[in-house]
């Protein structure tokens, strides 16, 4: 017999469900009157700084078929690379801007949209920067436990080409499911991110 | 020597793996590539802070905060325990937020079908931050088992969904507490994707008979625990403290 190392195990992960909204949600799936506002719909300040954008997309399965039970949460830096967190020791983040957005996926076109802001440089571990990126989570239905992925931005292409998270992924073909596509609507960018569960072009998702 | 470090890894077969056939819809939703492992960053060892001066005061009161006529009909439950992280150290701050089906097994949600009606006083819904040693507590009625569509007759358990927020985003969790002594936990496709039984005991709360509430509730006790930080004076970086 040796000693006993005290560790406890992590809390096992169960599926979100297809109800996950009356918990997350609530105002969203007309649960009115619990909560004044559903938590992480409003990520932006008026004071905020940096460039307003929209992020929006779909969480497609193994069929091409889009969610419309998914839940997101995103998770990213201010404009100027700093998060909204106690954890940050860095510097004083923009208080103006949270860094955390919770939306679910239309229930009739599986779509969702975050109103956020371009996200600044962030460092890896070795202090190298990495390319702005948004931190995705994605849970539903189907999904035993949440998946971890990352956004880029296809109109960051130098930054993006020396990211050494983005040079970790060995099959160099898979790297542009990371990858939104920008457009412009009204003077104000809009970034397509695709989720693809399963399939061809699966996206990556990590473990972290 | 303080836990700014980066946090353990994911113990990927305790938890349920992603293709998990017995449970259908995980079937086209589940990636087929292997995860790419990664270091924690700043990104993901960063996390968004909750306090309590965004709460209300009937959040953690499902029988008081959706009430319309009157209490909701079921059994009055008490659901109190700690948030530890795998170093067996409390977690304070811990936002948890908690939803359920009502005594009949019924959900408040326009894609919900069962036949069981709905309690016009109870939403189903509700949420608390752990305090400085970790602990929450919150007051509902026990839900019910209800059937779903899997096999042609397979049924929930009695469960309760938690969403847990650890101080990093990696610690990001949602997961289901069962109820002592329900046989049907041991017959549910979504139960059994997680492999280990001793794993499926972690989420059974156990009855609480020393916090039962006398002549009102029944008290369950259900700790969760996130995962923990290495300790930064074994790790090379000298980032924190
Ligand atoms: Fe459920």
């Amino acid at each position: 017999m040796v000693q006993k190392l005290d560790m406890l195990k992590e809390s096992p992960s169960q599926t979100a469900g297809p109800y996950v909204h009356i918990g997350l949600t609530p105002n969203w799936c007309d649960i009115t009157g619990v909560y004044p506002e559903d938590l992480g719909r409003t990520m932006v300040g008026l004071q905020a700084k940096g460039e307003r954008i929209v992020v929006t997309g779909r969480v497609l399965d193994g069929s091409g078929t889009p969610l419309e039970d998914a839940l997101i949460e995103i998770w990213q830096a201010d404009a100027a690379g700093l998060h909204n967190s106690p954890i940050e020791k860095r510097g004083k983040a923009d208080p103006h801007f949270t860094g955390w957005g919770r939306q679910p996926t239309d229930g009739a076109t599986g779509e969702y949209r975050f109103e956020t802001i371009k996200p600044g440089r962030v460092p890896y571990v070795d202090g190298r920067p990495m390319a702005p990126h948004i931190i995705f989570w994605i849970v539903a239905r189907g999904i035993n436990i949440g998946l971890h992925t990352r956004m880029y931005f296809a109109d960051e292409e130098t930054a993006n080409a020396e990211c050494p998270v983005l040079a970790r992924i060995e099959h160099r073909s898979r790297v542009p499911t990371l990858i939104a596509r920008r457009m412009e609507e009204d003077g104000r960018a809009v970034y397509t991110f695709d989720i693809r569960l399963q399939g061809e072009n699966e996206t990556v998702f990590f473990d972290v | 020597m303080s836990d700014q470090g980066s946090f353990f890894q994911r113990d990927r077969s305790w938890h349920p793996p992603a293709f998990t056939p017995q449970y259908k819809t995980s079937v086209l939703r589940s990636p087929q590539f292997a995860l790419l492992s990664l270091e924690n960053t700043v990104s993901e060892m960063t996390g968004p802070h909750f306090g309590h001066s965004q709460l209300g005061p009937l959040d953690n009161d499902l029988i008081r905060n959706y009430m319309q006529t009157g209490e909701p009909i079921g059994q009055r439950i008490v659901v109190h325990g700690r948030v530890l992280d795998e170093n067996a150290k409390p977690v304070p701050g811990v936002l948890l937020e908690f939803w359920q089906a009502n005594a009949g097994g019924r959900y408040r949600h326009k894609k919900e079908a069962y036949l069981a009606p709905l309690d016009p006083n109870f939403g189903g819904c509700g949420r608390t931050i752990t305090d400085e040693e970790g602990r929450y507590r919150f007051r509902t009625v026990k839900p019910g088992a209800y059937p779903w569509p899997n096999g042609v007759n397979d049924w929930r358990p009695a469960h309760i969904h938690f969403s847990i927020f650890g101080h990093a985003f990696t610690q990001r969790l949602i997961t289901q507490m069962y109820f002592e002594g329900d046989p049907m936990i041991w017959q549910c496709p979504i139960v059994s994707t997680i492999p280990d039984r001793n794993a499926v005991e972690r989420l059974v709360a156990a009855l609480d008979r020393n916090n039962t509430l006398p002549m009102d509730a029944l008290a369950y006790k259900f700790d969760i625990v996130l995962r923990g930080r290495r300790s930064t004076f074994f790790e090379n970086r000298m980032e924190g403290n």
